[in-house]
């Protein structure tokens, strides 16, 4: 096998295992929502802000990760989705911003805005943030409008290669309802690990057991209405029309179900992707009906979160593979971007592979520090 | 490190303050060596296939003597910048008479560290002027305001620039200034004697320069760069063109025109000679503004260690107030220092992204200046109000100082 073919499938794959790791660590975020509504007094408040003022950097610095691995290895992919779905990035960077100094500032005297400003800050991010993240993921399926052309640099009075056809620069992307329909399904599936992380981390504890009670009351109801959305999402997806590369000529056309194709066609995503589902309704299952001394309700946080990674890691790994083009172009179909048209060089990729096998290496340190840390304190003086 | 002082053993402490400090380091790393590529392109190959540059030399990218530079004087930049916030705290802590003891043996160990660091940095801001003379050079020539540069170049310590200065007016670019004979040729090529050229040299090229392979050659005027770039440009066309047609001697020819002209891609953006001349007056300003600050906290850290030594502030000092409410205005001191050294890197090497092959304006995505102007403004007073607030909790815990800690 050519070696860049591999180096693209590879950084592909690598980019969207990271991209499922992130759905599964937006429990933060989810969690973040809980601030108003759930939380109705200033001890619960905090109850959550040490439960996931934890974990938060892991969050982030996945998505980070995330982008930049994607960035570096798909750079044409990062200029014409940066430079061209421009506000929908900013939105994203600034709900971001706002997290980190939330979660630094939150507790500080003098901090000028105030507890609770910081606490709306941390809902916003957990709210829109996850939304917004699932309609830039979507943009992944529904497409892009932007035109590129390399040899644009040889024209010296205009040289930008990619650029995009209209003037919302990626607003337009809120307003699809495929993107939206994503970026909802991704706000209650992180809303629900939040859920999960909340009753995993304090059951059993009196004076929590408020928080508890109201955090299981959700349950009865978020995964439903979960299960509903991403059945739809799937039946929409598989439904959906996709552009596939022919990778000797570089030509795109139209193929009625591709996403569906590409799962059946490939067989192993299917078989993540059955299988994830599988344990994220297991999971579910166990938290909605199951003892609550139970290993399955116990461990629902972990269950359906592994769920979320095998089901999501299939779903990204089949926007691109089996020559799909991963960001379509809506203005200009055969400037679509593939693996092939727009992955970095095969040194580049080379080098980044071998600085990738350190990976498992840092994964392991995570899994190592998120266990030591364990449960929270839930009283006696809790400091966020 | 600060607020997990009590809740976790001394030697947990100190492993994660020097595990952070470590990580710190090693993320600016990256960054740097990023940023020095920028302005010392290594370790690629244009591909006309792709219409990009292409790594073919990681060591040569992450050991180029830029980024290597760049690395050490960035780095004890930051070390003197701490070094002078946690004296400038202390002294704060010593005009309010408390906390003594912990002031004194916090700046013994800054002033060590600081001067050291100043040290350093004047070493390493020599190599880096070197490195400037030698592959940015109109980026020294604006730092020194130089516009007709000569043999024995003397090195401007402090000048006032004219503003009606225009190139090839033939006038004086300074109204007023005090110089260092021959000190600038010494500074940029080792060699009292040695040639600097000033802005209007390189325009106008006709010198003798030695390349970064040590080859010596007569520098080219700006127009035969341009036009250089614009046969690169061009070539790049033409490959395009015949690789679409499956024309193979076409495609090669225009790749040996494209390689042989490569150096100069980026000229061939520019309309005029003026397009390749930074900011002076910033650049100029900003590197007196750093040096002559440099020059000041090397002297601050030795009467620091000499004060110290001769027990000055071990008992309360009225005679020394002075030097205390000088050491806490050094705090915005050095971040001044600092700073000006990053307007100095990044305005003086206008316009390029990529020096020499990719200016600004062919660099810019298609974003409108009304979106970036938004943006910015969304910035400014995002980030404002957030600094105001980061300083407002930094200067209560400095009030608050050692209280907590048993």
């Amino acid at each position: 096998m050519e070696t860049l073919y591999f180096l693209q499938h590879y950084w592909w794959a690598v980019v969207s295992l990271l991209g499922a790791l992130l759905v599964f660590l937006l429990f933060v975020q989810g969690g973040q929502t809980l601030l108003f509504g759930t939380a109705t007094d200033e001890e619960d408040r905090k109850a959550l802000i040490s439960a996931f003022g934890h974990k938060w950097e892991i969050t982030f610095t996945t998505l980070v990760t995330f982008g930049g691995a994607a960035f570096a290895s798909f750079p044409l992919f990062y200029s014409t989705s940066f430079g061209g779905a421009y506000w929908l990035w900013i939105l994203i960077l600034l709900l971001f911003v706002l997290q980190a100094v939330s979660y630094e500032f939150r507790n500080k005297v003098s901090n000028l805005l105030g507890r609770k400003t910081y606490d709306m800050f941390l809902y916003l991010n957990g709210l829109f943030g996850t939304i917004l993240l699932g309609v830039a993921v979507g943009t992944l399926f529904s497409g892009g409008a932007y035109a590129l052309d390399r040899m644009n640099i040889t024209d010296t009075a205009a040289a930008t290669v990619s650029y995009w056809t209209n003037d919302t620069m990626g607003l337009e992307a809120i307003t699809d309802p495929f993107n939206l329909l994503l970026g909802i399904v991704l706000f209650w599936l992180a809303r629900i690990l939040g859920l999960l992380y909340v009753i995993n981390q304090y059951s059993g504890c009196a004076e929590r057991s408020d928080l508890i009670y109201r955090c299981k009351v959700q349950l009865k109801v978020y995964p439903v209405a979960f299960v509903l959305a991403f059945v739809l999402f799937l039946a929409v997806l598989f439904l959906k029309t996709g552009y596939e590369v022919d990778p000797s000529t570089g030509y795109i056309s139209a193929v009625k179900y591709k996403y569906f194709l590409n799962m059946t066609e490939l067989v192993w995503p299917l078989v993540l992707l059955l299988a994830g589902v599988a344990a994220v309704l297991a999971g579910l299952a166990g938290a909605m009906f199951g003892k609550p001394s139970g290993w399955l309700s116990r461990n629902s946080f972990y269950v359906t979160g592994a769920g979320a990674v095998l089901a999501v890691w299939p779903i990204l790994i089949c926007a691109a593979f089996n020559n799909t083009a991963y960001f379509p172009s809506t203005a200009s179909l055969q400037d679509s971007l593939t693996l092939y048209n727009s992955s970095s060089s095969e040194f580049t990729l080379k080098v980044m592979a071998y600085v990738s096998l350190a990976v498992p290496f840092v994964l392991a340190y995570i899994i190592m520090v998120w266990r030591k840390m364990g449960r929270s304190v839930p009283s006696k003086g809790v400091k966020a | 490190m600060y607020f997990g002082w009590d809740k976790v053993s001394k030697k947990f402490h100190l492993a994660s303050t020097w595990l952070t400090a470590i990580g710190a380091n090693l993320s600016a790393v990256w960054i740097l060596i990023a940023n020095a590529w920028m302005q010392y392109p290594v370790g690629m190959e244009f591909n006309p296939e792709s219409a990009r540059n292409e790594m073919v030399d990681f060591a040569e990218v992450v050991f180029s003597p830029v980024a290597m530079n760049k690395l050490f004087h960035t780095a004890t930049s930051a070390f003197m910048l701490a070094s002078v916030v946690v004296i400038g705290i202390s002294c704060w802590y010593l005009l309010k008479e408390r906390n003594r003891e912990y002031a004194v043996k916090s700046m013994k160990v800054a002033a060590v560290f600081g001067l050291v660091s100043a040290l350093l940095l004047a070493y390493s801001g020599d190599g880096s002027a070197y490195n400037v003379a030698k592959h940015q050079p109109m980026k020294l020539a604006a730092m020194e305001g130089l516009y007709n540069g000569g043999n024995g170049a003397p090195l401007v310590g402090f000048a006032l620039l004219d503003p009606d200065k225009k190139m090839g007016d033939g006038e004086d670019p300074y109204l007023f200034s005090i110089s260092v004979p021959k000190a600038l040729s010494f500074l940029a090529t080792r060699d009292f004697n040695g040639f600097v050229p000033g802005i209007e040299d390189i325009i106008n090229g006709g010198y003798t320069y030695t390349d970064a392979d040590g080859v010596e050659k007569v520098a080219i005027p700006f127009e035969q760069k341009r036009a250089k770039g614009l046969m690169a440009i061009e070539a790049l066309k033409e490959y395009n063109r015949a690789a679409n047609t499956g024309n193979d001697s076409l495609k090669m020819q225009a790749a040996a025109a494209l390689e042989e002209n490569f150096s100069y891609f980026g000229y061939g953006y520019l309309e005029s000679a003026e397009d390749s001349v930074p900011p002076v007056a910033l650049t100029f300003y900003a590197f007196r503004v750093m040096v002559i600050l440099g020059g000041y906290f090397i002297l601050f850290f030795i009467v620091i260690l000499y004060m110290l030594k001769k027990g000055c502030f071990a008992a309360a000092g009225k005679r020394i107030k002075w030097f205390l409410y000088l050491a806490v205005a050094s705090v915005p001191l050095v971040y001044i220092c600092s700073q000006s050294g990053w307007i100095v890197a990044e305005v003086g090497r206008q316009p390029w992204t990529i020096q020499d092959l990719l200016p600004v304006q062919a660099a810019v995505s298609g974003v409108s200046a009304s979106n970036v102007y938004t943006t910015v403004v969304i910035f400014f007073v995002l980030f404002t109000v957030l600094l105001v607030a980061e300083l407002k909790i930094m200067f209560n815990q400095i009030k608050k100082g050692f209280e907590n800690i048993k």
